[in-house]
């Protein structure tokens, strides 16, 4: 027979623990305000701040070794891979390299591209002034691209930083784009 | 209700109980749903027997037995109870997120959909930190409880023993992030787990040292229980010390998903928790059963399981240090010749404890009559009681003092 103690026990220890179920997920919010505070950059692409090309002058004396990966998201089926898989760039000077895409799919896809630079510590001085990344990359069934790419090592990047390598992973947005019809041209 | 998916298409869930996502979402075998189900039925049984043993220590307790007279194993079991309230939702939650994951398309750990397959490891170790402590804590309990009895002395340091816990417990909530400093965290990341993990070797080291001066200048005698109590408080230690080794996050990178790291947690949870389940078990076996075992085959169960181990465990630490990794099918050749060593104690340890099965079937079935009190130097309410203990125990609630 339960005393109203131990039933007001019970029911405080039954609060705690749903109130911990909900804790669980509330460590998702808390997980990306600390990664936003912490600086672990989860989104490359909001990092790299856009200079104007040209506004600054090559430093030739020195050389950065860029290395260029590409990866395909799970269950996507396009051929994705650099031109080049790596440059050697004085930091300061404009760049321009491709990736290739062909999508051998019997229907037409769109793509996004999400980068990521490694190390960590290097993603502020890498510029893209020109980037496939920055917009979804429809194509038709069987079509394939050269996709451009032109970015400048900030001339302060530091010293300890010789080799910088970008890697991309190409997701399937098919689903999610909204446009597809207009961009595509299907029916064609 | 887990056992069952081995006979289902696709087979048993296969992603390790740390179940990564997106191994267990992803790439999971469809039997994956029956695990999340059966998860969450576990964690309600072990909420609810919690609170049971909470508002039983908190309400029931006999006249005069106040909080810092309960029994070690009391204690330990009152403070693992609210490390089960307060974790096991975490579980639950972290099974639920899996299961929108796979069936509702939610992307809490997908890459692809603006999620994070790390968030799966920080929440899951939220949740897996403490519960390895709560294997441990009752651990600590018993060998409190059977020292003390065979070292014919009380417990040294017994409420340092409580704060200690207390704080093992507390310190056990954050630290969670040291099972993965390779994740590439934040180097204050790094720091601050360092640092937190380090923190636990303080009480820890409150107690064992309690439980080496309990059996100083004890008059010590070596029944089984008390050799199982023995054999813990030194591989115990030599497991904590691998642990100190591994909270270091630089020398982590070397040791991560290595062979050392499976030296390391056999060494706390085998030689640690299942030896001190095995302690208790003898020490308590005479009141269950009203037979005292058979101390003569306890003792070679306790030798072969004892040599068993250390031939199984302890050439992991060398394996892992030159570098096998984790969770491989296959090793490379130098690693043959440990591999063969720890296959060996493997053997001598599964077998060994087929003589433990027919101990508590023969103490069952036969053997002398267990007095009263059993153990020459036994404290405790337990021991007042006729063995076995009679259904209704105390008419009277016994007075304590």
């Amino acid at each position: 027979m339960p005393t109203a103690s131990t039933r007001n026990i019970a029911l405080r220890l039954g609060a705690v623990a749903v109130g911990m179920f909900g804790f669980g997920f509330a460590l998702v919010p808390i997980y990306d305000v600390m990664c936003k505070v912490l600086g672990v950059s989860r989104e490359t692409i909001k990092t790299q701040a856009q200079i104007a090309p040209g506004s600054a002058s090559a430093d030739a004396s020195r050389t950065v070794t860029v290395q260029f990966l590409a990866n395909n998201d799970g269950g996507m089926s396009w051929e994705f891979r650099p031109h080049q898989f790596e440059m050697r760039v004085n930091p300061g000077s404009m760049n321009n390299t491709t990736y290739y895409v062909r999508n051998p799919a019997h229907r037409a896809m769109i793509a996004q591209a999400i980068p990521s630079v490694s190390p960590a510590e290097a993603a502020p001085y890498l510029h893209k002034t020109e980037c496939f990344c920055f917009r979804q990359q429809p194509l038709a069934a069987g079509d394939e691209r050269e996709m451009p790419l032109q970015f400048v090592i900030d001339q302060s990047l530091p010293a300890d930083i010789r080799t910088i390598t970008l890697s991309y992973t190409l997701f399937d947005v098919t689903a999610n784009a909204a446009t597809m019809d207009q961009r595509v041209g299907l029916g064609n | 209700m887990l056992a069952s998916t081995l006979l289902m298409d696709g087979g048993a869930p296969n992603f390790g109980w740390t179940f990564y996502a997106p191994l267990s979402t992803t790439y999971a075998p469809p039997s994956v749903t029956y695990f999340i189900f059966a998860v969450h039925l576990m964690g309600m049984s072990s909420i609810m027997g919690s609170i049971n043993i909470i508002a039983t220590i908190m309400n029931m307790r006999a006249p005069g037995m106040t909080y810092m007279k309960m029994p070690m194993f009391v204690w330990t079991w009152f403070i693992t109870a609210f490390l089960l309230i307060a974790v096991m939702p975490v579980l639950a939650g972290v099974v639920t997120m899996m299961l929108f994951d796979i069936h509702f398309g939610t992307s809490f750990f997908s890459a692809a959909g603006g999620g994070d397959p790390v968030l799966f490891q920080h929440v899951f170790w939220f949740f897996g930190h403490p519960e390895v402590y709560i294997m441990i804590l009752p651990a600590f309990g018993v060998v409190s409880e059977v020292l003390p009895t065979f070292a014919r002395k009380p417990l040294f340091g017994y409420s340092s023993m409580v704060y200690a816990t207390a704080s093992i417990a507390f310190l056990s909530f954050i630290v969670w992030a040291h099972h993965m400093y390779t994740v590439g965290m934040p180097i204050a990341g790094e720091l601050f787990f360092m640092y937190a993990t380090m923190l636990i070797a303080v009480p820890t080291g409150v107690k064992v040292f309690n439980w080496v001066t309990t059996m100083f200048k004890g008059s010590m005698t070596f029944e089984t229980p008390m050799l199982f109590a023995i054999a813990f408080i030194i591989l115990f230690t030599i497991g904590g010390l691998s642990g100190v080794m591994l909270s270091l996050a630089p020398l982590d990178f070397q040791y991560h998903d290595t062979y050392f790291v499976v030296a390391h947690f056999h060494y706390v949870l085998v030689q640690g928790a299942l030896f001190a389940i095995y302690c208790g078990v003898y020490y308590w076996l005479p009141k269950w059963t009203g037979h005292m075992y058979d101390e003569t085959l306890a003792k070679t169960h306790f030798w072969m399981t004892f040599i068993g181990v250390n031939t199984a465990f302890f050439p992991m630490h060398f394996v892992g240090l030159a570098g096998m990794p984790r969770r491989i099918p296959d090793y490379s050749l130098q690693f043959a010749d440990y591999n063969m060593l720890s296959t060996i104690g493997a053997f001598i340890t599964g077998f060994s404890q087929l003589i433990f099965v027919v101990v508590v079937i023969k103490c069952i079935k036969s053997g002398k009559k267990a007095t009263d009190q059993v153990w020459d130097g036994a404290q405790g309410l337990e021991w007042t009681v006729a063995s076995p203990a009679p259904y209704h125990t105390f008419a009277v609630p016994p007075q304590v003092r």
